[in-house]
């Protein structure tokens, strides 16, 4: 399916796109997206929300699992801007 | 400082003979010859690991032609490097990219010279599109991401539409249109390979068009063709920012072309640790940062953004690899690129016989190596 044609919605199911991997750069301590001739450094948020990116999870799963391990607000608005943002990118999918 | 990318060389053997291969000139004499054994290059990997390497091309020459690459990639994977494998695909069989895909190899970059087999196959010199098309065909089976690499340069830059569509129809995530950049071979022909400005324009107006056409479904990198353009490239994000290639005997350069400035002391895995190498070597920290910066570039606002362009180039074509890279427009220098230029222009213009290349054989390096 293609991101570009296909709004994220609450039930939406992401997940990393196979030619994407996420790694723990134990040099630099934090995770990095790596891909074919590229890599994005992640903060903690984002790397916990790929790591729930499984292709399983719909959103509304991802977005409940991670105000409830943070209780923080504004969880969905990081969620929707990091996964609209990767899948420009082709490193997300759903 | 910490490096992120490793091209690992693995040898300079290879069954085809491009004559803008970016391997020295001299790839088939003594320097190069003692290849590197298993386990040493699985000690370079480990160490190049340890110093903050994420992203690992397995290149050559033509890396297929060690039969312990699958070897090398499981003990790659193991450390958790991205692995990309830059090859020609002669002879590639499914069996052997499927065994190479169990060993954690990641992605598959498969060159291609032209958009025809009669096209590609004089260019490579060697019978060997068939065998490319077929393992794209593989990799894709496979579920490997692919990128279709092709080196644009006069003899096949008016094919640029073809090859997209070639890449579209594979399947591929990636096609580099990558034009030809004058180091190793393709210095040496420079005159047969560069294209004239009227040709580049063709190639880069069919670039943005399909672009607008395939948006996120094919990504098209266009890797600039630098002696027409006004100011340098960022070769390399700078000097020994955060790339490495060690080369098949073991010397370790800041890029794939560095080798052959002959200014410059170069040290060997064999004989030193990577990471001695990385922080304290000559061929590194010669480089590295902006000290030793000449004007036009010292006093420049573009140095943080392109960093004096390339040292190779510089010691190419000037002769003196601390210098301003050639190419941009304020060097002193830039007079000798405008007149390689202006040549391919008049040729064209004229409709004279264009310049013959020489392919990248062993019999015309070791001759070549000669010269010195």
């Amino acid at each position: 399916m293609d991101p570009t044609v296909t709004p994220l919605g609450a039930a939406t199911v992401p997940r990393v796109a196979p030619k994407a991997r996420l790694h723990w750069d134990e040099v630099r301590e934090r995770h990095v997206l790596l891909y074919p001739e590229g890599l994005v450094a992640l903060n903690d948020t984002a790397a916990a929300i790929l790591q729930l990116c499984d292709g399983d999870r719909p959103v509304e799963q991802i977005v409940a699992t991670l105000k409830f391990r943070y209780q923080a607000e504004g969880i969905e608005r990081d969620v929707t801007a990091l996964l609209n943002g990767l899948a420009t990118k082709g490193l997300v999918t759903w | 400082m910490k490096p992120l990318w490793l091209l690992a060389e693995l040898t300079y053997r290879c069954p085809l003979q491009c004559p803008y291969c970016s391997n020295p000139l001299e790839f088939a004499g003594g320097r190069f010859k003692n290849e590197l054994t298993t386990e040493e290059w699985c000690r370079v990997f480990r160490e190049a690991q340890a110093l903050g390497v994420l992203q690992l091309g397995l290149s050559g020459g033509e890396p297929t032609l060690r039969p312990d690459l699958e070897v090398l990639v499981r003990c790659a994977h193991d450390l958790g490097l991205y692995q990309t494998l830059v090859t020609s695909a002669y002879r590639l069989t499914k069996d052997r990219l499927a065994t190479l895909k169990q060993a954690g190899l990641d992605h598959v970059q498969i060159s291609v010279q032209a958009a025809d087999a009669g096209l590609s196959d004089m260019i490579a010199g060697a019978t060997s599109y068939e065998d490319k098309l077929a393992a794209y065909r593989y990799a894709k089976d496979l579920g490997f991401p692919l990128t279709v690499n092709v080196v644009l340069h006069r003899r096949n830059i008016h094919q640029v539409a073809e090859l997209i569509q070639l890449a579209e129809s594979l399947g591929a995530e990636r096609i580099e249109l990558a034009n030809t950049q004058f180091y190793g071979w393709a210095f040496h022909n420079r005159a047969a390979l560069m294209p004239t400005r009227d040709q580049i324009a063709a190639g880069w107006d069919v670039v943005q068009r399909e672009r607008r056409r395939l948006g996120n479904r094919l990504e098209i990198v266009w890797v600039l063709p630098d002696y027409h353009e006004r100011f340098p490239k960022p070769c390399m994000g700078g000097w020994a920012r955060s790339y490495l290639t060690v080369t098949p005997a073991g010397e370790v350069w800041p890029c794939h072309a560095a080798g052959r400035i002959t200014t410059l002391a170069f040290e060997n895995v064999r004989a030193r640790p990577l990471e001695w190498i990385w922080n304290e070597s000559d061929a590194f920290t010669r480089f590295r940062g902006d000290a030793w910066m000449p004007e036009p570039c010292r006093s420049c606002e573009r140095k943080a953004v392109d960093f004096g362009g390339c040292r190779c180039q510089a010691f190419l074509v000037t002769g003196d690899a601390a210098v301003t890279d050639p190419v941009c427009s304020l060097s002193p220098h830039r007079g000798l690129i405008d007149a390689v230029v202006t040549e391919v222009e008049r040729v064209a213009a004229a409709g004279e016989t264009q310049a013959e290349w020489k392919y990248r054989a062993a019999p015309a390096s070791r001759v070549l190596a000669g010269k010195g």
